[in-house]
């Protein structure tokens, strides 16, 4: 158990075909560039071949030089083709292991396994790759080490008891079935591919010489085919147009629907004795699990227009990353009926027709409306004054939207705070919300700008471990008042306490409740 | 916690929920000096500038140096000593509360029960003068660390003392 080993010896592979992969850009470059004259497909061919030796040369090397141990306190990773580095983390910090399967990886069988520790990115351990079987197994220890010390630490725990075996297949929460990714995909609406095709098209440019930009180009091209550039009417024009358009509308959906589906295939979300456990991916498959007392505050967003349809998506706020985002998705795209179990299941509750909610002060949005309509009001008067008659329009109706967008804005900018938990929203047109526990909650600030002192209100920041968590535009004495309320409770129970949170709360959590939507109607 | 700073008696009505205490006096002239130091470039550049604009005869002597030396005199002289009286700390049995800001005001309060770990830093300024940092480090992503300077060296190290101390217990 404790002697050091190697991860997988596959994980070689991997690293010649990924040599591969990135050997063939410069190799094509090569090719297609001047470099060597007649003889470029020979140079292009030994730079291609030299650089997969290379790779896979270094991938062999790297493997034989890295090993783990899973120890009886920590697990160390010890690695280096030329130094020598060695790392380790110890079972307690470790908060969540979670499995990463690329496409070529999971073809051969091979997980990449991360240790969670919360340290800043890039910090976390990694281990490419070892075989699924071993990753799982290694997962199971973790979570068993950490339970053991738990235990150790806390003997009441009845909860450290229960046998591990079952802790595979728990409850389903949340999945997304094939029709449901359908619909989520047309409101990932995105043009995105747009501008990797402009990159593309760049490239190509810089390779070929040929300016794909210029018009003459392409008249040209026309009319050697016999197409006369004049005759082209209006309505032939305006049909192009409109072609145009309706493809742009259709490559916009392909793009955002292809998108989800890779990212979100298959999604489940379970929930466990040990917490919750979200798998998904099509090409890239993670799986990611995390402990129930980790997760430190939700995140309810929403679209501008998938709001109409009732579409929400919930995440969890926690020390772990989750590729390079600073919350979890558990739900992506569901319905507040749908999010409510899940909310439950975490200890959270949802605002609901009793929550009071407060808005931001009146002054507050005065304020911003006279500030971010100020520049636009001054660029009228030399453009009413020197410009054409019209000009002085434009920037007129850029403030009168911006005013509407801070109105709309204002609609969703509220705050609220209950026995046990604190919720903000904010958003335009559709609201995005946070709802974080008073317990879990580190400092409290009140913030004033010069014209806030002076309007009498000011942003709270609430210190949340993974996340910020603020309040804007409340007025001053009620920020105060919050404030208390929030230190009353925090200062009441030790940080090293946290994760044992008293029993009479739990039972008060349990009860969850949806329809937050109804709720905003009704204010 | 037997409670050895007490509130000295000049503090400015700006405390809303209590007496904020005030930082050592030496703080204003640690930050004076800081300021004089950075103002030092500055003012050989006006000087510069000064001197090749004379010889070109382009403008009136003082131009350019006058609004400098007087930017850097109110920044010396005037702005430390409003700092000195905008900043404040109140520490009670279970928190510390943390107030700072000219023109843009914090209030923080971090209760003892949540700090991961306290610094106490002092700089060859700080030292200079008998001052020193304390830092409170949260597990917050905002206010991860919470900064108190211009706290005489003793009671820097006495309040880091208390902080722990309460740690401590707490966490038995």
């Amino acid at each position: 158990m404790s002697e050091p080993r190697h991860t997988a010896p596959l994980s070689v592979l991997v690293g010649a075909l990924n040599a591969i992969r990135s050997a063939i850009v410069p190799a094509i470059a090569v090719a297609f560039s001047g470099i060597g004259g007649s003889g470029r497909i020979l140079v292009a061919l030994g730079v291609g071949v030299a650089a997969i030796v290379i790779g896979s040369a270094i991938s062999y090397v790297g493997w034989r030089r890295l090993t783990y141990t899973v120890g009886a306190a920590d697990i160390r990773v010890e690695s280096g083709i030329l130094g020598r580095a060695a790392r380790s983390v110890p079972y307690e910090r470790i908060q969540d292991v979670s499995l990463e399967a690329k496409l070529l990886p999971r073809l051969l069988g091979l997980v990449a396994v991360k240790f969670e520790t919360g340290a800043g990115a890039g910090e976390d351990i990694s281990l490419q790759y070892l075989t699924a079987a071993e990753g799982e197994r290694l997962r199971r220890l973790v979570r068993e080490r950490r339970d053991e010390e738990q235990a150790a630490a806390a003997p009441t725990d009845c909860e450290a008891a229960s046998p591990t075996a079952e802790e595979d297949e728990g409850e389903v929460l949340f999945t997304l079935p094939p029709r449901r990714l359908l619909t989520f995909g047309l409101f990932e609406f995105s043009l995105a591919v747009f501008a990797v095709l402009g990159g593309a098209l760049q490239y190509v440019d810089n390779f070929t010489g040929i300016n794909i930009w210029n018009v003459a180009l392409w008249r040209d091209f026309l009319e050697e085919r016999g197409v006369d550039w004049m005759t082209l009417d209006a309505r032939l024009q305006a049909l192009g147009a409109l072609t145009g358009l309706l493809g742009l509308v259709i490559i916009g959906f392909a793009t955002g629907i292809a998108r989800t589906v890779t990212r979100e295939w298959d999604f489940v979300l379970t929930r466990s004795a040990r917490g919750f456990r979200r798998r998904r991916g099509l090409f890239t498959r993670t799986d990611v699990v995390m402990p129930v007392h980790r997760v430190q505050a939700l995140e309810i967003g929403t679209g501008l227009l998938r709001y109409r349809f009732g579409w929400h998506g919930l995440s969890f706020v926690s020390l772990a990353q989750d590729a390079g985002d600073a919350s979890h998705v558990v739900a992506p795209f569901a319905r507040m009926e749908e999010i409510a179990p899940i909310v439950a299941a975490a200890g959270f509750r949802l605002p609901d027709a009793a929550t009071h909610w407060h808005r931001a002060s009146r002054n507050y949005l005065v304020d911003r409306i006279v500030i971010e309509t100020a520049i636009p009001l001054l660029a009228t008067i030399p453009a009413a004054i020197l410009a054409p008659f019209g000009v002085a329009l434009i920037p007129l109706g850029l403030a009168v939207l911006l005013a509407g967008a801070n109105l709309y804005a204002w609609e969703f900018r509220r705050h609220a705070i209950d026995e046990t938990q604190v919720y903000t929203s904010h958003g335009f047109l559709s609201p995005q919300q946070q709802v974080a526990t008073r317990l879990k909650l580190h400092s409290v600030e009140i913030a004033q700008g010069p014209i806030a002192r002076w309007r009498g209100y000011a942003t709270i920041h609430l210190g949340l471990a993974g996340g910020t968590f603020a309040m804007h535009g409340v007025p001053i004495e009620e920020a105060r008042a919050v404030r208390r309320a929030v230190l009353a409770t925090i200062a009441a129970t030790d940080f090293s306490r946290l994760d044992t949170p008293p029993a009479a709360e739990v039972q008060a959590l349990s009860s969850a409740q949806s329809g937050f939507s109804s709720n905003f109607a009704a204010t | 916690m037997d409670q050895t700073l007490a509130p000295s008696p000049a503090a400015p009505p700006l405390a809303e929920e209590g007496e904020l205490t005030r930082l050592h006096p030496n703080y204003t002239h640690a930050v004076r000096l800081r300021t004089t130091l950075a103002a030092i470039p500055f003012l050989l550049a006006a000087l510069v500038a000064e001197a090749i604009s004379g010889d070109a005869g382009l403008l009136p002597p003082g131009v350019i140096g006058g609004p400098v030396l007087l930017v850097a005199l109110a920044l010396i002289i005037r702005v430390p000593m409003r700092r000195y009286s905008a900043r404040g700390y109140q520490m009670s049995a279970d928190r510390l509360r943390v107030v700072k800001g000219l023109l843009w005001r914090s209030d923080t309060v971090v209760p003892f029960g949540r700090v991961q770990h306290i610094d106490v830093n002092q700089g060859p300024l700080e030292r200079f003068f008998g001052i020193a940092t304390m830092t409170l480090h949260t597990a917050g992503n905002h206010n991860a660390s919470v900064k108190l300077p211009g706290l005489g060296e003793e009671l820097a190290r006495e309040m880091r003392e208390d902080i722990r101390a309460h740690i401590r217990r707490e966490s038995m």
